[in-house]
């Protein structure tokens, strides 16, 4: 395990990685029966003390982590610790897991029917399997997914089944467990629920945070959580969530074992599942309340393709060398270790930058397929000839691997051919020019459309880690209005920073990013360095107009953001009366013309940009009454950083009329679809 | 002018090894391990199991070998550097020093691993100048004054067990240094039976002290595993201690009264007093000193008569985890025996190794039988297993009933007893423990131990981490064959207790095999400081362990140490630089 394995490269061109197995093909050759009733012996970690799920309820209820809180909580409340201690164990009995073999099996043989319907191929880097494998035996493990998609983590625990490795357990939200027998199939699959927000409950704190330490600690099973918190609605990255992180990390902080490995998994779909229901509940149609009968519903998707899977298991990340240099492990030496601490500074800015990282980690082996370089190309607007559209792709594909994506490109297969079958896989989101509804109002069409936007935007958004650095540099270079390279760096580090909700910019790595930024757009004839200048190449244009236009939407929808809440300021304004105004704002934008991007109609790229500007100290939360938190908004600040980010967009630009923008028009001519 | 009372040293010692020189282990022309000479229980036996263990442990083979220099070359030793004004008034005063390389050879070194190993190759680095013998306090007194006088470096010598680089030389010294060894002043003075004290001389050596006592029916109790050759007034020096502390306490708990000659001159307290409340103790300025601040020259110590009874005992624990859950118990019900030690699996096989060949077909029966017993019958994972050693002392009663009550304990953690045998064993295992590491280094295997105290709370995740971590290292600086990595819990204590580790590994194709173990030693003592374990339990700090010190002690700390070896040395007369 290294801690290099998660910096970035210098040359990502030069960035080594595993070849696919697809593990469909035996399925599709061999009985699933067979398979679901295997032998499965998996290798455990070395220092395993055998336990079963229930051992562990009672190590946990019998820590002196838990009894101290309830002590403490007991003497707080005037409870009699019998009670709290009753609290605690109804608590667990709530959240925890009840892994078993037996409905393992049986997802086994359900999924692999499911499986074999919806995708092609289920592919997994073998290599990856095998160093998780041996992680697994040496040290505590924790898997950190991607989460774009429900399918996540029963696709892992299936991947982990059929490579006979030891199952997981999976900490998941309590909304599962409102899918009645779902929940408890889940549970009994390793699933174990937590409560969305639990804010000062202490012993929930105590009992939960004990309950996945004590997994981890023993080698009971491979800890499983999502590091975003959440699926991903846009396929952009989220910003890290650190609460289970830190739980993870603090065994090895205290010297309680040798050593953790966390092992980012990048799990890559060529469709997905939840595209269209994603792009609703962006634009506020309330997500459905998941259950079990929802989910037979949507049994509809069964009759469709959505292309391949790929699992890619990447290095295992040492958290020991991580906290090498950077943590004073003899910080935990004066105070008994079972007492709850908030963690110290250094160790909270040490969690940080570990989740960024292996955020970064997971995003650098994400699969990029060519329909994301097509809708990113289709996105810019307008409609496209199919041959320009190949072209476009075509050098799309060499920028993409000039900046180390990971591209799985057919190369075999002649562009066009690629291009057209991967518009057949997205037919739903890729229309013939007239495709207008009738009898719509504009408000509902302008909504339909905008679907199918933001779908498509979902889709180029996979390819955005391998952009965002560059087109950082690219707008920079277009808004400093100088050449100066400290005048481009001070614009770059600007937006960075305006943009950090939004993307994955490791804090406090401006330079770095900068740095690298430089290096990718120089390697590629973009720019030139000459002493203290950065310039733009003859042939950059083409590369630099591209990168722009990536960050354009962004751009202008921080921009909208900006102006919704100047002009919004004299009214009080709640948090939750937010994004609906700023929608309704934005639709009459949209309708009038004067804004391009319906993109922008996005409630996260609202949220984020709200949370940006709570962080730059433009808008603050005032807790008036308890429940209501409104929003109170630094007019001046707002104003200057709207202005700011206005500085960016060519002035030249003319807004293109809004309803042409709204459609993905591929002219079809003399290519057969 | 090297005088007949200290040379029997170079004639039973080894000059590059630990111990007597008629005492080493080899392995005979059938390739099997024999222990030769007459002075130890092992001597003289046949070792069958040692050789498959070496060869298996560290994949060595006794085809490799890689012999010392047999005789120390004279030349290699570096002219002293004389102040002769000093000398003359040296000779004026009438005490015995010398100048002979091989008397300043052997008072240059420790027995660090580097140190010997050098020795082995037959590199000598800066010794002292010169080698003197005062024979009472008044001729360390007078010597003290001189070097004050001629401004030389003295640097007290005792039995020369340091493991801390302590007596090394500073390479930075341009004085003449003077090793002021004190094995002349081993007399016990007196003995008073109606306090239990004795007033002994600071270069008496462990194992004549207890048997000069034993011989008036008394002891001191004071066992460090280095007692055959360490001294008193090393012992004062470095705050050590002994395995039976449980009875008869550590150094600080059996010194009554210390008379040490300083730059500023002589420090003792006026009376005999068992307590005083009189500001900070000064005694504790003296312990631990590692001899930067004067010569300790003569000691009060308690003394209790000798026990009626003693009895070895043994306890297998399924796992490690469960001894030491069982030594915590045992320290926290107050009822820990004159010493109780656990060793790790690792330990236990090595043990296991050092068996002598057993003359009667009945024995090895009964052993078979033991086996079975405990593997099969009792299902303990032989690769899990581990063994508490114990030693009973005290009237015979007394001593049955408290081993029932040990036991007991133990069998409420799943040990089962084990026999006496075992357990003496495993003491025996810790008096020739040094000799093996010569053994090993023999054939490419180089080992060094280390300790550290630690609360109770942290016993297993020190030993978990840093034995890990010894091999982690090792694998990260390029060693060929896993290392030996092993500790046992020598000491209890109310909040925590003594852990001593054991590394060891075959250093075949590593270019610089002393800087490699340097790394991995340092690593390790970082590792056990990020566990909350301390930077020495009783080996001391010496030039070794300094740069941890500010971190340990603080910078206050280390100001107030510092501010006393000023004040009592101004012009850094006891200049071996330990400890600051």
């Amino acid at each position: 395990m290294a801690s290099e394995a998660v910096c970035s490269h210098r040359d990502p061109m030069l960035k080594k990685r595993d070849d696919f197995e697809d593990i469909l093909e035996e399925r599709r050759n061999s009985s699933d029966l067979r398979y679901a009733l295997k032998c499965y012996t998996p290798v455990l970690y070395k220092q395993l003390t055998p336990c079963t799920a229930s051992d562990l309820k009672n190590m946990v209820l019998c820590s002196t982590q838990v009894h101290f809180v309830i002590a403490q909580v007991s003497k707080e409340t005037g409870a009699a610790p019998e009670e709290v201690q009753a609290e605690a164990s109804s608590i667990l009995e709530e959240m925890a897991h009840r892994l078993q073999l037996g409905p393992i099996r049986f997802f086994a043989f359900v999924l692999c029917k499911v499986f074999k319907t919806l995708f092609r191929s289920v592919c997994v880097n073998e290599e990856g399997i095998q160093r998780l494998q041996q992680s697994i035996h040496e040290h505590p493990v924790v898997l950190l997914p991607s989460h774009r998609s429900y399918m996540d983590f029963l696709l892992m625990s299936y991947i982990l089944y059929t490579y006979d490795l030891a199952l997981p357990v999976i900490a998941a939200g309590m909304d599962f467990m409102g899918m009645k027998i779902l929940g408890e199939m889940l549970r009994m699959s390793g699933a174990f629920f937590i409560r969305r927000s639990f804010g000062g409950d202490k012993l929930y704190w105590a009992v939960f945070s004990e309950y996945v330490r004590t997994m981890l600690k023993t080698g009971f099973a491979p800890v499983e959580f999502f590091l975003e918190g959440t699926r991903s609605r846009t396929s952009k990255s989220l910003t890290p969530k650190l609460g289970l992180l830190n739980i993870v990390m603090e065994p090895f902080l205290k010297g309680e074992v040798f050593d953790v490995a966390l092992v980012p998994v990048s799990i890559s779909y060529e469709r997905i599942l939840e595209e269209s229901l994603y792009a609703r509940e962006l634009l506020g149609v309330p997500k459905p309340k998941e259950s079990t009968s929802g989910l037979f519903k949507a049994r509809k998707v069964l009759s469709e393709n959505y292309g391949s899977i790929h699992v890619y298991f990447g290095q295992p990340v040492s958290v020991r060398s991580l906290a090498e240099g950077r943590v004073q492990r003899g910080q935990f030496n004066l105070i008994p270790r079972h007492i709850p601490r908030r963690p110290s500074e250094d160790v909270q800015g040490f969690v940080n930058d570990s989740a960024y990282q292996l955020l970064r980690a997971q995003e650098e082996n994400m699969v990029l397929k060519p329909w994301v370089l097509l809708s990113s190309l289709l996105l810019r607007g307008g409609g496209m000839m199919m041959e320009e559209l190949s072209e476009g792709a075509v050098w799309l594909r060499e920028l993409c691997r000039q900046y180390g994506a990971f591209l799985h490109w057919p190369d075999h297969v002649p562009p066009a051919e690629v291009v057209s079958s991967s518009l057949d896989l997205h037919r739903g989101l890729v229309t013939i020019s007239d495709g207008r509804g009738a009898g719509l109002t504009a408000e509902e069409e302008l909504l339909s459309q905008a679907v199918i936007i933001l779908s498509c935007a979902s889709y180029r958004n996979q390819a955005l880690h391998v952009f965002v650095r560059p087109a950082l540099l690219a707008t920079a270079l277009q808004a400093a209005g100088s050449a100066h390279k400290q005048d481009v760096f001070n614009t770059f580090n600007f937006l960075r920073n305006m943009f950090a909700n939004e993307f994955i910019l490791c804090p406090g790595a401006a330079v770095q990013d900068f740095e690298e930024a430089c290096f990718l757009l120089m390697k590629t004839g973009v720019v030139l360095m000459e002493q203290e200048e950065v310039l733009v190449t003859e042939n950059g244009h083409r590369t630099i107009t591209f990168l722009t236009s990536i960050l354009d939407p962004f751009l202008q929808g921080y921009q909208v953001v900006c102006r919704f809440l100047c002009e919004a300021s004299t009214e009080s304004l709640t948090e939750a009366q937010f994004v609906p105004a700023v929608r309704t704002f934005i639709v009459r934008l949209l309708l009038s013309g004067r804004l391009r991007y319906s993109e922008v109609l996005s409630s996260d790229l609202q949220k984020n940009a709200l949370a940006a500007l709570q962080r730059l100290g433009a808008v603050h939360k005032l807790k008036r009454c308890v429940c209501v938190p409104t929003l109170k908004v630094n007019t001046v600040m707002v104003n200057s950083l709207e202005d700011t980010l206005g500085k960016n967009r060519p002035e030249d630009e003319p807004l293109t009329n809004a309803n042409t923008c709204l459609f993905l028009c591929v002219q079809v001519e003399n290519f057969p679809l | 002018c090297v005088i007949c009372g200290n040379a029997w040293r170079h004639e039973v010692m080894k000059w590059n090894g630990w111990g007597y020189s008629d005492s080493r282990f080899l392995f005979n022309k059938k390739g099997q391990a024999e222990f030769t000479g007459k002075r130890y229980k092992l001597s003289g036996m046949i070792l069958p199991a040692l050789k498959d263990w070496f060869e298996g442990t560290f994949g060595a083979s006794l085809q490799h070998k890689s012999p010392a220099t047999p005789l120390l070359n004279t030349s290699a030793v570096q002219a002293p550097t004389l102040n002769q004004d000093f000398v003359e008034e040296l000779k004026s005063i009438g005490v015995p020093f010398s100048h002979e390389a091989e008397d300043r050879a052997f008072r240059g070194h420790g027995h660090c691993l580097h140190e010997i190993f050098a020795l082995r190759e037959g590199k000598i680095g800066r010794v002292p100048d010169m080698v003197v013998w005062p024979n009472c306090h008044n001729d360390v007194e007078k010597i003290v004054a001189l070097a004050c006088k001629h401004n030389v470096c003295l640097i007290p010598y005792g039995g020369g067990t340091s493991v801390s680089s302590a007596l090394e030389c500073p390479p930075e010294e341009t004085r003449s240094i003077v090793s002021l060894d004190t094995s002349q002043m081993n007399r016990i003075l007196w003995i008073d039976e109606k306090n239990l004290t004795a007033h002994v001389e600071a270069g008496i050596i462990g194992q004549d002290l207890e048997r000069l006592l034993n011989e008036s029916g008394y002891c001191t109790g004071h066992e460090p595993d280095s007692m055959e050759f360490s001294s008193l007034g090393g012992w004062v020096s470095t705050r050590a201690s002994g395995m039976k502390k449980n009875i008869y306490g550590n150094i600080e708990d059996l010194v009554v009264h210390i008379k040490m000659v300083t730059p500023q001159g002589v420090i003792e307290k006026s009376c005999q007093g068992p307590r005083m409340s009189t500001g900070p103790d000064i005694h504790h300025f003296i312990l631990g000193s590692e001899g930067t601040l004067g010569v300790v020259t003569e000691v009060t110590m308690k003394i209790r008569p000798v026990p009626e009874y003693q009895k070895y005992g043994s306890v297998v624990f399924p796992n490690f985890e469960q001894g030491v859950a069982c030594l915590r118990e045992v320290a926290k019900q107050r009822c820990a025996p004159a010493s109780i030690r656990l060793m790790d699996n690792e330990q236990f096989m090595f043990g296991h190794a050092l068996k002598p060949q057993v003359s009667s077909i009945f024995t090895s029966f009964l052993d078979g039988l033991k086996k079975f017993y405990i593997t099969k019958f009792k299902g303990f994972d032989p690769s899990r297993l581990c063994v508490a050693t114990l030693l009973f002392e005290g009237n015979r009663e007394k001593v049955l009933q408290h081993e029932k009550q040990v036991y007991d304990i133990a069998a409420k953690f799943g040990g089962l007893a084990a026999g006496e045998d075992n357990g003496q064993r495993g003491y025996m295992l810790t008096f020739v423990i040094a000799y093996l590491r010569d053994l090993g280094m023999d054939y490419y295997v180089i080992a060094e131990s280390f300790e550290t105290s630690v609360p109770w709370d942290r016993v297993l995740d020190v030993c978990r981490n840093v034995k890990a971590r010894v091999v982690r290292e090792c694998k990260d600086k390029g060693v060929q064959f896993s290392p030996l990595s092993s500790c046992r819990v020598t000491q209890t204590y109310d909040a925590g207790a003594c852990v001593y580790f054991y590394f060891a590994f075959n250093y075949r194709g590593l270019s610089d095999p002393v800087h490699v173990y340097e790394q991995v030693e340092h690593a390790a003592r970082e590792e056990i400081l990020a566990n909350g374990g301390s930077l020495s339990h009783h080996h001391g700090v010496g030039k070794l362990r300094k740069e941890w010190m500010r971190e340990t002690v603080s910078e206050v700390g280390v100001g107030m140490l510092q501010s006393v070896k000023d004040y009592v040395d101004p012009k850094n007369i006891f200049g071996n630089r330990n400890l600051l």
